[in-house]
């Protein structure tokens, strides 16, 4: 077996995700490039959906952006934005949302807006974009982020798409929505969610990863399931089509 | 009756100080050849529209243009950060810039109830989400039929909207394909519409396929014939997007002065589009030259 980096394995255990998905609403950056990889071995028949405005996308390059003339060319429908953010978004015809973030907490609830007080940021994010419509209104949502202390928080400076929210049943009273986060892919394992509290439970690790190294990059006291399992680690061919196809430039996989 | 008309000449008429101006398109289509020609002239306190403001903004807010912006996703897509306008909201240079943020939903519902003539539009967005805390405008109504709560934006309306295309009329008439964001919302709901086109086509050939047709002359004061008038953006089909553009912005933009210094060079340095066209060079346009791919003909039919 080859090296590879965290992120590879990060990336190819979030296209793993997407094996019984149909159609993904893809956000930039991570999602995209695992959305791609996703098309191209587990999913060959993935539908991506761009908020840009394109269903059925089939790029031969990995678009930089999610708005490239690539998704254009040879795609099943181009849509204006009203269309696709009504029709298709909010009347509740995609299965997977795919979001990356600045912060997230327990909850799964994503900040992607500021960091710091909103009125006087420390650093000013870029926004929702399409991310709070998408969170909350895809079926479920999976949720791309690399550990650190400074994205996985205690609490949001600002929530932009809603989680579980403050937990329990709280998402649920907001009204008819889709049923939320269903995992977070990190660079060192897999979170998913328990359907009582809402809260984050770590359920897999990548070969090589422990527990406490994940406690550490986490600011708060963890829950773990009883029995981890370990994801395999990446084959040939997935990181053969993300190293020579994706990102040969290595923007995203280092 | 032709409404041609030089980029210099579209500005100056109509795009005023204080203005509510939205250069739209969603990564396709971005009228930087307008919004240079903005800054040329000087133009200040506009309050500027556009779901995502990207690299166009950046520069009009770096150059001093704005005192106002109306969005929904302030980066730099699938580079980073803008950091022109990040240095404006978070250390006010070169001066401070108001923020109205929505969701790109947020922002199309906006447009389209401006588009329509409506009061309000509902969506079923900001649900548990800050946004609403921080702008008032996001409200919310209850159902008169019975459904409980939705959220609620204003019209926005525009005083100018300037859409690149990739062929019109001298009428206006205008025809885009690849992707249309939010091109035609804008365009309908604005007071003033100036279409920036990379061709300027027989009447004939807009009735050739008239499906294609997105903006009619009744809603345009202006047409301007600019090639190559939304690079480092693109025109499906023209030319493509020059991401080496986008990632070199994000190393010119780290500092206020080498900006400016990239504005007097590629903006006040520069007659118009027509100069920036020649100063990046051919072999520029020719890496950013897509091959082909036709679409197949449809059949529209004779009926005489």
């Amino acid at each position: 077996m080859d090296d590879y980096t965290a992120s590879e394995m990060m990336i190819i255990a979030a296209a793993r995700e997407l094996a019984h998905a149909q159609v993904v609403f893809v956000g930039i950056g991570l999602p995209n490039i695992a959305c791609n990889l996703a098309q191209r071995t587990v999913a060959p028949r993935l539908k991506l959906i761009y908020e840009s405005g394109v269903y059925g996308a089939r790029p031969g390059r990995l678009p930089l952006s999610i708005g490239d003339p690539c998704l254009v060319s040879g795609a099943l429908g181009v849509m204006p934005m009203p269309q696709l953010l009504q029709y298709y978004l909010q009347h509740g015809l995609i299965d997977v949302g795919f979001l990356g973030a600045a912060q997230i907490d327990r909850y799964g609830n994503l900040n992607t807006t500021v960091i710091g007080d909103y009125h006087r940021p420390k650093v000013r994010l870029p926004g929702s974009g399409g991310a709070c419509e998408i969170a909350l209104m895809c079926r479920r949502v999976l949720i791309i982020a690399r550990l650190n202390r400074r994205t996985f928080v205690e609490k949001l400076d600002f929530v932009t798409s809603p989680g579980f929210l403050e937990g329990g049943a709280a998402r649920t009273r907001l009204g008819n929505y889709g049923a939320g986060p269903a995992a977070v892919i990190t660079d060192m394992g897999i979170f998913r969610f328990d359907s009582a509290t809402g809260e984050m439970l770590l359920s897999s690790l990548y070969p090589g990863c422990i527990v406490e190294n994940i406690q550490e990059q986490v600011g708060w006291p963890l829950r773990v399931v009883e029995q981890p399992d370990v994801i395999a680690p990446p084959t040939q061919e997935e990181l053969r089509i993300i190293r020579q196809e994706l990102d040969p430039a290595g923007r995203l996989r280092m | 009756m032709s409404k041609l008309a030089s980029m210099r000449e579209a500005i100056a008429e109509l795009v005023h100080d204080g203005a509510s101006v939205a250069i739209e398109g969603f990564t396709h289509l971005i009228c930087f050849a307008a919004g240079h020609e903005i800054i040329r002239q000087r133009k200040r306190d506009l309050i500027l529209c556009r779901l995502t403001p990207d690299l166009i903004y950046d520069q009009m807010v770096a150059a001093g243009c704005a005192r106002k912006l109306i969005f929904s996703y302030l980066g730099n897509p699938g580079v980073g950060s803008l950091h022109a306008i990040r240095r404006a909201v978070e250390k006010g240079v070169p001066a401070p810039l108001e923020l109205e943020e929505y969701t790109h939903f947020g922002m199309t519902a906006r447009y389209i109830a401006g588009a329509a003539g409506l009061p309000f539009y509902p969506l079923r967005s900001f649900a548990g989400s800050d946004l609403p805390r921080v702008n008032p405008l996001i409200r919310q109504v209850e159902d008169p039929y019975g459904s409980g709560v939705v959220f609620v934006v204003p019209p926005l309306n525009p005083d100018v909207a300037i859409i690149h295309v990739q062929r019109a009329d001298t009428e206006g008439n205008a025809q885009i394909w690849g992707l249309l964001g939010v091109q035609i919302e804008a365009a309908f709901a604005a007071r003033h519409v100036i279409v920036v086109a990379e061709e300027i086509v027989d009447e004939a050939v807009i009735r050739a396929d008239p499906n294609r047709t997105v903006i009619p002359d009744l809603i345009v004061d202006a047409v301007v014939h600019e090639s190559f008038g939304a690079h480092p953006s693109y025109v499906q089909g023209y030319y493509d997007r020059d991401t080496e553009a986008y990632i070199a912005w994000d190393t010119i933009s780290r500092e206020h002065e080498t900006l400016l210094q990239w504005l007097d060079e590629w903006v006040y340095g520069l007659s118009g589009r027509a100069e920036y066209v020649a100063k990046l060079g051919s072999q520029v346009w020719e890496r950013l030259k897509p091959g082909d791919a036709w679409s197949g003909q449809v059949n529209y039919g004779r009926y005489c």
